[in-house]
């Protein structure tokens, strides 16, 4: 059980990216944060990581305030970030080097065979494609099965066929082991597809404003009509967010700074 | 004898390219044969023009007397190394270089590093080294003559300060430019900042420290020189300022000729020890033909 209470964040140079953030994520539960750039999400996400230490209120992770990273907590970033000296499974291994090699590399072939580039074990990143490189940053994430996986765009930076493609395969490891999900996005459809819950936030200050639950079957169809609905819906929140967030600077200059 | 240093020095020139070569893959050989073609062309001018110097010298058309041909500087190499004296010059030099790299190597790694991690040390040492670095490096030579005398220290540390700079430099920059994003996945997994530093840092800035490491060399080799020059009576730069004194131009050129051939080993082995580690490299064998 993942809880957020009250969370703040304010920068050196006093940005106020987070303002009282309070949320619950259920064990197992996939939950997808959407907002616009400046809507304090990333910082969210880091927070949740232990990356950052907030200004006030707390992440606890089953009771326990998570202060810096933890081994509970995996990370998936934008970018794949894999260290282009170490081979594949190498990379996958990072996290595991407590482990003798023997453990590393049975762990390291379990976790790519999940992923789907057991072939690739002894490539070198940088022979790999972006949706691979991304495929390998989920096995190096997912190798000690980390209760909560966090997800920071991880797939906006790819092409749209591979971007569904690894939409689909993240809900088949989900079914691995039922981790705990929380996907940061800006792509609503992605939101929708993949989430028990779209959280969605507002800029300046970053604020929750609103949550859906999609409640649909999987596998969701991207063109049902339900699914359209609930896009249309998901939009024009993000457009009001950003209406209000500049109604707000209009009315209370203060606010902006 | 005269031809395997030569042979192995070219070997030595383009080594990315000839060891997949002898690794017997055949498929990305397509633009081998006309590179190698290519590489050939480079030694047409030289041994044109070695070959009119020679048979000007044969044929009587020129005394070579400043300029001596090829076949007498290869004699007088011949007749150095038959007497032991070539061994003994090139022992000496070699130790010096060797010295003074080492030195020079440690003292800039450990300040690059330092000055590349914390912006404190920095602050603090960066402009003074830049400010020393202006300094041409022949100009410290009275100085360590009087601190250090005329016989192996005051060289070594010239040398030493030659390899010095680029080291620093390079060491320090290449620390700079880890990419953040890099070590904060060594974050996520909770490196300590020993752990950060061997699993990320270090084969992060590995790279560019091996060039660092193949200039500081080069530059070694050019110190020495300069070092021989003060008061040495023995070394290949002994023989260079010998071979000025009794009006004798074939020693300086065989001087020249093993320093040449000297200079491209060392490098040549330097590069041949670090590739192993560099394989992961994407320009590795790409970029430099």
């Amino acid at each position: 059980m993942l809880d957020i209470t009250t969370l703040t964040k304010r920068y050196g140079n006093g940005t106020l990216a987070l303002d009282t953030v309070s949320l619950s994520v259920a064990p197992g539960e996939i939950l997808a944060i959407v907002g616009g750039s400046g809507c304090g999400k990333s910082t969210l996400l880091r927070l949740i990581a232990g990356l950052e230490a907030p200004s006030r209120g707390a992440v606890r992770l089953n009771g326990e305030p998570i202060t810096a990273p933890r081994p509970e907590v995996g990370l998936v970033f934008q970018e794949p970030r894999l260290m282009p000296w170490l081979t594949i499974a190498e990379n996958v291994a990072f996290g595991l080097a407590h482990l003798p090699k023997a453990g590393q590399k049975r762990l390291a072939g379990d976790a790519l065979e999940r992923v789907g580039i057991a072939a690739f074990a002894g490539a070198w990143p940088r022979e790999l494609s972006g949706g691979m490189a991304q495929r390998a940053a989920l096995a190096r994430a997912l190798v000690t099965r980390p209760e909560v996986l966090l997800l920071d765009e991880p797939f906006s930076a790819l092409d749209a066929f591979t971007r569904h493609d690894l939409q689909d395969h993240l809900l088949e490891l989900w079914g691995w082991y039922q981790p705990t999900m929380i996907l940061v996005t800006h792509d609503i459809e992605e939101a929708l597809f993949l989430a028990d819950r779209v959280v969605v936030m507002q800029p300046r200050p970053g604020r929750v404003r609103t949550e859906v639950r999609p409640g649909l079957a999987r596998p969701r169809e991207r063109t049902g009509l339900d699914f359209q609905r609930l896009k249309q819906h998901l939009l024009k929140e993000l457009d009001r967010s950003f209406q209000d967030a500049d109604a707000g600077e209009a009315t209370n200059p203060a606010a902006a700074i | 004898m005269t031809g395997s240093p030569t042979a192995s020095a070219a070997a030595l020139a383009q080594p990315v390219s000839t060891a997949p070569a002898s690794a017997g893959a055949a498929a990305p050989a397509a633009g081998r044969p006309a590179r190698h073609a290519r590489r050939l062309l480079g030694f047409v001018v030289p041994a044109a023009l070695a070959l009119a110097l020679e048979a000007a010298v044969a044929g009587g058309l020129y005394d070579g007397r400043l300029l001596p041909p090829p076949s007498a500087v290869l004699a007088t190499l011949w007749e150095l190394a038959a007497a032991g004296e070539l061994f003994e010059h090139v022992a000496i030099t070699l130790w010096r270089v060797g010295l003074g790299f080492l030195f020079g190597t440690l003292a800039g790694t450990v300040l690059g590093a330092v000055t590349g991690t914390f912006g404190l040390a920095r602050a603090l040492l960066d402009p003074m080294l830049q400010a020393l670095r202006a300094i041409p490096s022949i100009a410290w030579v009275p100085l360590f003559i009087l601190w250090f005398g005329i016989f192996e220290t005051s060289k070594v540390t010239l040398i030493a300060v030659g390899v010095f700079f680029p080291v620093y430099l390079s060491t320090a920059a290449a620390i700079l430019d880890v990419d953040r994003k890099l070590v904060e996945v060594g974050r996520i997994y909770r490196l300590s900042a020993f752990q950060l530093v061997r699993r990320v840092l270090l084969p992060a800035t590995l790279p560019s420290y091996v060039v660092a490491l193949r200039s500081g060399l080069g530059l070694g080799w050019m110190f020495v020189v300069a070092a021989e020059f003060m008061g040495a009576s023995k070394g290949l730069g002994f023989l260079l300022t010998d071979g000025q004194m009794t009006g004798n131009p074939t020693i300086i050129l065989a001087s020249i000729v093993t320093f040449a051939v000297l200079g491209k080993i060392t490098d040549g082995l330097l590069a041949g020890a670090t590739r192993p580690f560099l394989r992961w490299q994407d320009s590795l064998g790409n970029s430099r033909r």
